[in-house]
């Protein structure tokens, strides 16, 4: 057969190609030959098929038929054959194919061969490619290659440590003998590997690290080697640009860098060297600047002097300056490193970074936009939300969604005034609207709900937003809540802050409508138009214009949509007179976290009112105490039956029948069937009138009998359950304190405790005086939280002053019903 | 540690491709394809670094790369490189091919691809930087070629110039 062509040859036939298909062609051709000599066993022309084939790998052909081969030519005792041998296993095998297992006698043979580059080769494969087995048998052989004398091997032999570290790290201690006297050759190159393999071994191994610093005395030496490369002065050897040996420095500081870190001594004894390498590079070129970088990069991690470390700063705000886009990136890189440990640092240098934003590079602007939010805080929040939401306008998509989620978290934390925050968030969302993140819309809601001096404000700002543009729609879903919560702000034109616009009812209503008909309104969109109109209905006078819009989407595809309109037409037909409490003003929410069983913030952003109040809710927020919270809503009694659960919510669609609606419902504000204080309570609501609402709630409450779980000394505590509905495992248990003596017990305070596997949340009590002559009660709310279902158990302390002297006592609870915790 | 080399020519064309990690075939592929894609995008006047792609995995990995003529030279690197450093790196290595070859050009690096394999190996081992120092380089390649050409002339094969 004719002699294989060369590898020059075939690069040449491939690019004469002039499709993809003529190039697979003249290649799949190829390769058949080259099987067919493999297949012949041709020893001579081996090597020749063997980097044909590699070059063939590299356009992205399958190559694998030549692993084989390649351990052929490994074996082969021409250096030319071993050198292509051991360039096709680094390209083409790797630990996953068995046949690599069977390269290992033949490194270990190379090893020991009597030419170095030979070794070399072996060395160079093994370090590359070499998988844990073959690492663990031939981990002796490279140890004993460290410690020669050929520089050009213990080089490689270090490097190739390094692979075995890294690959078996129990043979860590293996290598140390051998480090003892790495540091004191002459060679550049064995200097910068050797600093290499102590990184290596000192970033895996804290002991390996103490062992350095305190036996080898390793900083000493490093000092004195870089003092070296300083002072020498021109060498041409290894001179890059003017610097000697560039590399090299990077490398030890990087090494002192690790050494120094948590550590005073060895960050004493680099302080020095540290400060001399800092003044006296070069920093014309990218040289000088990446020794420069190390270092100030060293000085920020050891426990470096306050001198040093202004120094480093210094250089670093010199490199925000400087014209070269590379030294800029850096810079911003390590201010981001240290913002958090040297703030006020940082902060002079603000305006630069800032300018930095309105770079035209990619890289440089991303690393600004976070630098920048790192850096905001109560004092710079206006003028860094000015810059920031200038770069929000003008910057990639790419950027848009970290940059509003980034000034939404800035805004919450720093805000100096609740319009500003307001404001804010109304420019990130008609700038970016389509790329906040979707909690967004909750969250803002409840942060306008809980302004409550700024909703005329907000719901006008709003309003004009999405006459502007409907098409982002996390500014609609919020707008259009607005507007059915705050209609009849925005109708009677009462903004305190900004000239009031006219508009009228129907105006409102005909944008809503059109929300509900544009092609750009998402299903959820739609869902938050329908029941802002909806709301409406109590609020503006046109009741009819609302009631034939809602009965036409009666019959609308969207399931959602037609669930919610068959919904609210019930309402308006058979349930007309429950529609102004359902419609109410949503009361000041709190974050969900305080809320045990329930959910006041749903995803959808859709919660029906629960007080069952006619009056509007207070309109002070209030501080985070639930129960206070509550207890004002009800209209500031100061002893009433205590609303037994958070106010619950349920989405307008969930459960369709509004009987299961107003049977949750019935879990609030009703009067408990503990014994009534003597107190007027304000009675419950109408909302219960029109059913039949005793059986109702009998049948709920009353399912879990209460008890009485202490009495004595005159002082009386009742215990009332309810399960709480979204959660089974929550049992809501209510305390009812009464007090039979002829005197007040004060300073009235109960304590709880329940086994581990339980959970206990203590509400605050209505009041501390437990009134004599059972004149009162005092209530409290206790969520015990029962995963495993175990029998509920409770120790309580309670502690009073009666007539003038302090009271304690401890007690068990045992006697719960079972359908408490069952 | 550097996790992989490539040399690539305006249009994407592969010239060199070296991973220090393991990936199979295709998704070397994949990782040319896609890095050139990102640095191909780069304006002439802004900075060498890039974050990397997805496949070349992770928040770690950076892409320094520099534009010679016709040709991207793409260092893919981890966090614990000096981004500056490597910059440097690259232009040793270009300095080093052009010492190697005189006034070496793309063709250079097309029909000798081995020897340009066996000059990085002098260079990065195992993903990390073994010998920076130009001369010292070019000795041992040299020294090496040497021992081949004599193989050739003993054993009387071909010539296996390639």
């Amino acid at each position: 057969m004719p002699a294989p062509i060369r590898l020059r040859e075939l690069i040449r036939t491939i690019r004469t190609a002039r499709t993809q298909a003529e190039e697979r062609e003249m290649i799949q051709k190829e390769c058949a030959a080259i099987r067919s000599s493999f297949r012949e066993e041709d020893n001579t022309y081996r090597c020749r098929n063997v980097a044909k084939l590699l070059y063939m790998h590299m356009l992205g052909y399958p190559a694998h038929f030549g692993q084989l081969e390649c351990l052929k030519l490994i074996a082969s005792q021409k250096f030319t054959d071993k050198r292509i041998g051991y360039l096709g296993a680094m390209l083409l095998l790797d630990e996953r194919q068995d046949v690599h297992l069977l390269m290992t006698n033949c490194i270990k043979n190379d090893l020991n061969h009597s030419t170095q580059y030979v070794q070399g080769l072996a060395l160079c494969t093994l370090g590359c490619m070499g998988s844990s087995e073959m690492c663990r048998d031939l981990a002796g052989e490279v140890e004993k290659l460290l410690k020669t004398s050929n520089s050009y091997l213990r080089k490689k032999a270090a490097l190739c440590a390094v692979h075995v570290i890294r690959k078996v790290p129990e043979l860590m201690e293996m290598f140390l003998p051998a480090t003892k006297n790495l540091l004191s050759e002459k060679n550049h190159g064995v200097l910068h590997t050797s600093v290499v393999l102590l990184t290596e071994m000192c970033e895996r191994s804290p002991d390996m690290l103490s062992h350095f610093r305190k036996n080898e005395k390793l900083v000493p030496q490093l000092v004195r080697i870089l003092k070296n490369l300083i002072m020498s002065g021109y060498s041409p050897e290894h001179d890059v640009s003017g610097i000697s040996d560039p590399f090299l420095q990077v490398r030890i500081l990087r090494l002192l860098r690790i050494l120094g870190r948590g550590d005073d001594d060895s960050s004493e004894a680099m302080n020095d060297i540290l400060a001399q390498v800092a003044t006296n590079t070069e920093t014309s070129k990218n040289v000088g600047n990446a020794i420069l970088y190390e270092t100030v990069l060293t000085i920020m991690d050891i426990k470096s002097e306050s001198g040093l470390r202004v120094l480093a700063i210094n250089i670093l705000g010199r490199f925000l300056l400087n014209n070269d886009k590379n030294i800029r990136y850096v810079a911003l890189t390590s201010l981001l490193k240290t913002v958090q440990t040297d703030h006020n640092a940082v902060q002079r240098h603000r305006s630069t970074i800032v300018d930095c934003l309105k770079d035209l590079d990619v890289s440089i602007k991303r690393r600004a936009m976070e630098l920048s939010f790192a850096l905001v805080n109560g004092n710079n929040i206006r003028g860094m939300m000015k810059e920031l939401l200038y770069f929000l306008d003008s910057c990639d998509p790419e950027f848009k969604a970290d940059c509003a989620s980034g000034v939404f978290l800035a805004a919450e934390k720093y805000a100096p005034s609740k319009r500003w925050h307001i404001d804010t968030i109304m420019r990130v969302l008609t700038t970016a609207g389509s790329y906040v993140r979707d909690d967004s819309v909750p969250n803002l809601i409840q942060l306008i709900t809980n302004s409550v001096e700024m909703h005329a404000y907000t719901v006008q700002r709003l309003y004009k937003a999405i006459l502007d543009d409907i098409s982002q729609q996390p500014l609609v879903q919020v707008a259009s809540w607005c507007i059915g919560e705050y209609g009849d702000l925005l109708v009677s034109g009462q903004c305190e802050e900004e000239e009031p616009i006219q508009v009228t009812e129907d105006e409102v209503l005909d944008v809503l409508e059109g929300l509900l008909v544009s092609n750009l309104s998402t299903p959820v969109t739609r869902g938050y138009s329908l029941t802002a109109i909806m709301k409406l209905s109590t609020r503006f006078s046109s009741v009819n214009r609302i009631k034939k819009v809602v009965s036409i989407y009666g019959s609308s595809i969207d399931v959602e949509l037609q669930q919610r309109a068959v919904e609210y037409n019930a309402l308006f037909k058979k349930y007309d007179h429950m529609r102004p409490a359902l419609l109410e003003r949503m009361p000041i929410m709190e974050k969900t976290a305080t809320n045990g069983p329930t959910e006041i913030v749903q995803t959808n952003g859709e919660t029906e009112s629960s007080v069952l109040d006619t009056k509007h809710p207070a309109t002070v927020p209030q501080p985070a105490n639930q129960a206070n919270d509550l207890l004002d809503l009800l209209g500031g009694n100061d002893v009433v039956p205590v609303i037994q659960t958070a106010l619950p919510t349920k989405p307008a669609s969930a459960g369709g029948e509004l009987l299961d609606l107003l049977g949750d419902l019935s879990l609030t504000g009703g009067p408990t069937p503990a014994p009534a204080p003597s107190v007027p309570i304000s009675q419950p609501p109408f909302l219960l009138d029109g059913l039949s609402s005793q059986p109702l709630f009998n049948d709920v409450a009353a399912g879990i009998p209460p008890m009485t779980a202490y009495n004595k000394n005159g002082l009386k505590i009742e215990f009332t359950f309810e399960r709480s509905n979204p959660n089974p495992n929550i049992a809501v248990i209510t305390i009812h304190a009464s007090n039979s003596t002829e005197a007040d017990m004060t300073d009235f305070v109960f304590q709880a405790a329940v086994p581990k596997t339980f959970q206990l949340q203590l509400l605050s009590p209505s009041s501390n005086i437990v009134p004599a002559l059972n004149q009162g009660t005092v209530t409290q709310v206790i969520r015990v939280l029962n995963p495993q279902k175990q029998q509920l158990r409770m120790r309580i302390k309670l502690t009073y002053t009666y007539k003038g002297s302090p009271v304690q006592d401890l007690a068990e609870v045992n006697n719960f019903p079972p359908q408490s915790w069952q | 540690m550097i996790k992989a080399i490539l040399i690539f020519n305006n249009h994407g064309k592969p010239r060199l491709s070296k991973f220090y990690e393991h990936y199979s075939e295709d998704t070397e592929q994949q990782i040319i394809r896609e890095t050139f894609h990102l640095v191909s995008k780069r304006d002439e006047n802004v900075c060498n670094f890039l974050e990397g792609g997805l496949l070349i995995g992770g928040s770690d990995n950076k892409l320094i790369y520099r534009h010679y003529a016709t040709l991207y030279f793409v260092f893919c690197v981890d966090s614990s490189e000096s981004e500056l450093g490597i910059l440097d790196l690259i232009q040793v290595f270009v300095e080093t091919l052009d010492k190697c070859f005189e006034n070496v050009c793309e063709l250079d690096l097309i029909f000798h691809v081995d020897k340009v394999h066996n000059i990085l190996a002098e260079m990065v081992m195992g993903g990390m930087v073994l010998e920076t120092n130009m001369n010292e380089i070019i000795t041992q390649i040299d020294a090496q070629n040497k021992m081949e050409k004599s193989e050739t002339f003993i054993f009387q094969s071909p010539r296996q110039d390639r």
